[in-house]
């Protein structure tokens, strides 16, 4: 190797040799560091190098000391000895020549390249924080509706298709289906003379995610300009949005859009004088989560209860009323305008092979920069968890991360560095889905995790079939036994046989897919598992039926002096003592509700 | 309203961007966004809205623009505001409560201070679209 | 009284059952819950057998058929909220009121509901009570929530 000559030196002193830094007398400044070094006999230890300039130019002349990352600043010729002495010689960096962060004076830092928002890329929400969602001028001054005019007088509906296709784009409302495939077979299929419809399924309903609703909330034309895109494509004149109705802001900006739309011949007849007529209804959804489900949302539409059926025949041949529809969700239509205007090649540069273009995540959970994140398709967890989301609050381990809400599954740490697309979350058995994001550490249970979503999805299975109706119900008791310390030894077989039968036998996507929570977490916390059925307890102390709560009287007594606080807030009347004394919880009085643990303030109440 | 050609979205395009862009000459001299989305507006942006509103009435000026948008993605530091003077780079406020807004009106978009205390950066989000 | 408001309440929409959700929804937030006899109107007048009325009304956890408080609280059970605590929030809450999820108290003054994300999971978890939003709630506080609203 080529260190052979090369002199080992013990630290290594840059010069910051900028121009502003010159102009401040670097040089004198290293010519008096190389004297002093000579004269102390450190020449064979210390090496002198000047750099570039480092951007405290205010600040300068500058010196860094490597290792160790030393910053000193304007520095004049007179401190050089004794610096030297001090630092060099003796090893005692010299605290009063550095530079020390004003508190009150720091800049302000630049936007984007805070951490959260600089491996952010805005496409579908492009227009966040930027215009007044009520104000249409304020779309179109920011090129809206320009793909638009270009695709109604410059393209051919086959085109607009091929650019759609070209674009790489899939579906982000979970099945990541080809968003231009699904247009190609809608506009192919045969209307018998009837109508085509195009549909925005807005109903969103992963009960952690509002990727949707922020959209449709803060760039409502971004969705309807797509559509109106999208209809020109396949030739339909009818489009549905279908909101849930507890997005009263979603709604009333939506009604309002629309309208908007309408007073500028955006939507209507003739729309931009090409001679296309297409326009918009909105239909409140009433909450039922199946209704997400396209043929349960279309029978939704028609005004009927909202039960899936099977598929084929798909919507793109037999949708609302039997014609044609081409569904997809509110981001998938956000997108659209982008890739017309900026072309399909732009877009498929964004993303992995598999998955072009940004996915919107809503980030929440054990984080600490709760919210919305667009990112590139291809970044990793540990991008999104650590340098996006900031890391898990309290200084707490991170656990897991779920994906794919109640269809989805928990991501365990290990994968951390896993490179996020629609392949690569199915092959880690969670899924894309439409993009909740939810964040677990430590103090998560993953046992009562899986509950929940089985719980959520046996109260959403529209009952229709069997395995799904019945299956979710087995698994739900199961589980709640579990964490209620009655769990059996053969439960974590029985669990994964029902998830098997499940998966196989459901009509729709609702429960072919709600297993996936409990399988994902036997397979990566299995442990959990068994330590609530063989050990009765919850290592995270969530199951609080397993917990035992006690106070330790010393800590009660000498830290707290008894403050008497968890007694006074105890609803069951389970702790003994008063002020000034150390409490006690009586056991069989107590729910374990764990309020005492929540109250007081001495760290005195253990939980078990 | 007439129905619009493909010239009048131009026309709309030119006239709104000189309305919220704050160019030279233009209608404004500075801009106050105050970010409404549910989660802000849960998080107390409308009380927000009021205090801007009542300081822009005792202020009587007429050359600031008070105006609001969707969520701005960082939903756990709202309410958030941003105000833009005409010549200089955004400022994003957070974690707002009324005294603050007063503060930040009364120093910044009337004084031309940056109120960097609660400021979380300057200038905007990267777009690529 | 009940006619007319529901007349009126059709009259905005196409007369057929495609709009059977919409009018239903309209009634439920102008009587807070769907009365007996309002249901029964909306058969007569969209010709709709009210067995399919009844069908929608009780498939779509949007609707209640029964009247609820004069403060409505929501606790939310979104996944954000489920992993920072609301089902202790939940919880506290049926002790508190003396109500279990989906009852309404017998003075008509507190009902208990859960809802899924109410979309500000920043401030999880979050209650609702009427519009006020309550968030980065805990059981320990649910007291000092509802003393707000009590007479
Ligand atoms: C149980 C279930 C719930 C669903 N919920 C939603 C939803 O909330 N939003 C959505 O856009 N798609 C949802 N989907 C997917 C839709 O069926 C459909 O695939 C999608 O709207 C198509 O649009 P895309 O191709 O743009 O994603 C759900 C599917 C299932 C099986
Ligand atoms: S709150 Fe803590 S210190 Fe006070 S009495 Fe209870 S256990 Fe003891
Ligand atoms: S857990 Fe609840 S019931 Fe038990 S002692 Fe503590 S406050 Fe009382
Ligand atoms: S999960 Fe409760 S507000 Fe979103």
């Amino acid at each position: 190797m080529e260190k052979a000559n090369e002199k080992a030196y013990r630290l290594h002193l840059m010069v910051c040799a900028g121009t502003a830094c010159v102009s401040n007398n670097s040089f004198g400044i290293k010519d008096a560091l190389e004297k002093e070094i000579n004269k102390q006999g450190l020449e064979d230890e210390v090496l002198v190098v000047t750099t570039g300039c480092n951007g405290f130019c205010e600040r300068g002349p500058l010196l860094v000391v490597q290792p160790g990352n030393v910053f000193y600043q304007q520095l004049e010729e007179k401190d050089i000895p004794h610096l030297v002495e001090e630092h060099f010689l003796k090893g005692r960096p010299v605290k009063k020549l550095m530079y020390k962060p004003p508190k009150e004076k720091s800049p302000i830092p630049i936007l984007s390249d805070i951490n959260f928002f600089k491996k952010q890329v805005l496409i579908a929400l492009r227009n966040r924080g930027l215009i007044d969602p009520e104000k249409i001028d304020e779309y179109i001054a920011r090129d809206g509706y320009s793909a638009l005019a270009k695709a109604l007088t410059e393209m051919e509906p086959k085109q607009i298709i091929n650019e759609v296709k070209d674009s790489g784009l899939r579906g982000r409302g979970g099945g990541g289906f080809p968003t231009g495939l699904k247009w190609e077979f809608v506009s192919k299929s045969s209307t018998n003379g009837q109508e085509r419809y195009i549909v925005c399924n807005g109903d969103e309903g992963d009960p952690g995610a509002f990727m949707d609703r922020s959209i449709l909330e803060a760039d409502p034309h971004a969705v309807i300009e797509g559509m109106i895109i999208g209809a020109k494509a396949i030739g339909a004149s009818k489009g549905f949005v279908y909101v849930r109705n507890e997005y009263p802001l979603a709604v009333s900006r939506l009604i309002k859009a629309l309208e908007q739309a309408r007073g500028y011949g955006l939507l209507g007849k003739d729309i931009l004088g090409s001679g296309f007529d297409f326009d918009i209804k909105i239909v409140r959804g009433a909450g039922a989560f199946v209704c997400g489900e396209e043929t349960a949302l279309m029978a939704s539409i028609e005004g009927r209860l909202g039960e899936p059926r099977p598929r084929p025949p798909y919507p793109a041949e037999k949708g609302l009323w039997d014609n044609p529809t081409c569904i997809n969700n509110v981001e998938t239509w956000a997108n659209v305008p982008v890739i017309i205007n900026r072309s399909a090649d732009w877009y498929s540069n964004i993303g992995t092979k598999t998955s072009k273009g940004t996915k919107v995540f809503s980030l929440v959970g054990k984080i600490n920069n709760t919210g919305l994140v667009e990112v590139p398709m291809g970044i990793t967890l540990r991008e999104i968890i650590e340098d996006i989301g900031g890391g898990i609050p309290d200084g707490k381990k991170f656990k897991a991360v779920q994906t794919g809400g109640p269809s989805g599954g928990c991501i365990p740490a290990k994968n951390i560095d896993l490179p996020i697309d629609y392949e690569s979350l199915t092959e880690v058995g969670s899924m894309m889905g439409s993009g909740g994001m939810v964040v677990m550490d430590e103090d998560t249970c993953m046992v009562d995790v899986a509950k929940y979503f089985i719980s959520f999805t046996q109260n959403e299975s529209c009952g229709k079939c069997t395995p799904c109706r019945e299956g979710t119900k087995a698994m739900y008791e199961i589980l709640d036994r579990i964490t209620k310390g009655e769990g059996k030894e053969e439960d974590i077989d029985l669990l994964e046989d029902l998830a098997k039968s499940i998966k196989d036998s459901a009509l729709c996507g609702l429960g072919n897919t709600a297993p996936n929570p409990v399988l994902t977490t036997l397979k990566y916390f299995k442990d959990e598992y068994e330590i609530h059925i063989k050990e009765k307890k919850c290592p995270a102390h969530v199951c609080r039926e397993l917990n035992t709560y006690t106070i330790d009287e010393k800590t009660c007594l000498d830290v707290g002096h008894g403050c008497d606080l968890c007694r006074k807030n105890c609803s069951a009347n389970a702790i003994s003592g008063e002020t000034k004394t150390a409490h006690q919880v009586i056991q069989e009085k107590c729910i374990k509700c764990g309020v005492c643990y929540d109250v007081c303030r001495f760290d005195a109440v253990k939980v078990k | 309203m007439a129905k619009l050609t493909i010239d009048d979205l131009k026309k709309i395009k030119e006239k709104a961007k000189r309305r919220t862009e704050l160019r030279e000459g233009g209608d404004y001299r500075a801009k106050v966004t105050v970010h409404m989305g549910t989660c802000g507006i849960a998080a107390g942006a409308r009380k927000i809205m009021n205090a801007f509103m009542d300081e822009l009435e005792q202020s009587k000026s007429s050359d600031i623009l008070l105006t609001n948008s969707g969520c701005a993605g960082l939903c756990s530091r709202e309410p958030m505001a941003t105000v833009e003077l005409s010549g200089q780079a955004p400022i994003k406020y957070i974690d707002l409560t009324e005294q603050k807004t007063k503060e930040i009106f009364q120093k910044h978009v009337i004084g031309g201070n940056v109120v960097k205390k609660y400021a979380l950066g300057k200038g905007s989000e990267k777009t690529d679209a | 009284m009940t006619q007319e408001i529901i007349t009126e309440i059709i009259g905005k929409y196409e007369p057929d059952q495609s709009s059977l959700i919409a009018v239903l929804q309209d009634v439920q937030e102008h009587f807070g819950y769907l009365p007996k006899d309002a249901l029964t109107d909306v058969s007569k007048e969209l010709d709709v057998p009210l067995s399919r009325v009844l069908s929608l009304a009780t498939f779509y956890s949007a609707f209640s058929l029964q009247p609820k408080g004069k403060h409505p609280v929501h606790v939310c059970m979104g996944t954000a909220c489920h992993v920072r605590g609301a089902q202790p929030v939940l919880e506290a809450f049926e002790r508190e009121l003396g109500i279990k999820d989906g009852e309404t108290s017998e003075d008509l003054e507190f009902s208990l509901d859960t809802v899924r994300c109410v979309g500000c999971c920043g401030l999880a978890p979050v209650v609702m009570v009427g519009e006020d939003v309550h968030g980065k709630i805990s059981q320990s506080k649910v007291s000092r929530v509802t003393k707000k609203y009590k007479k």
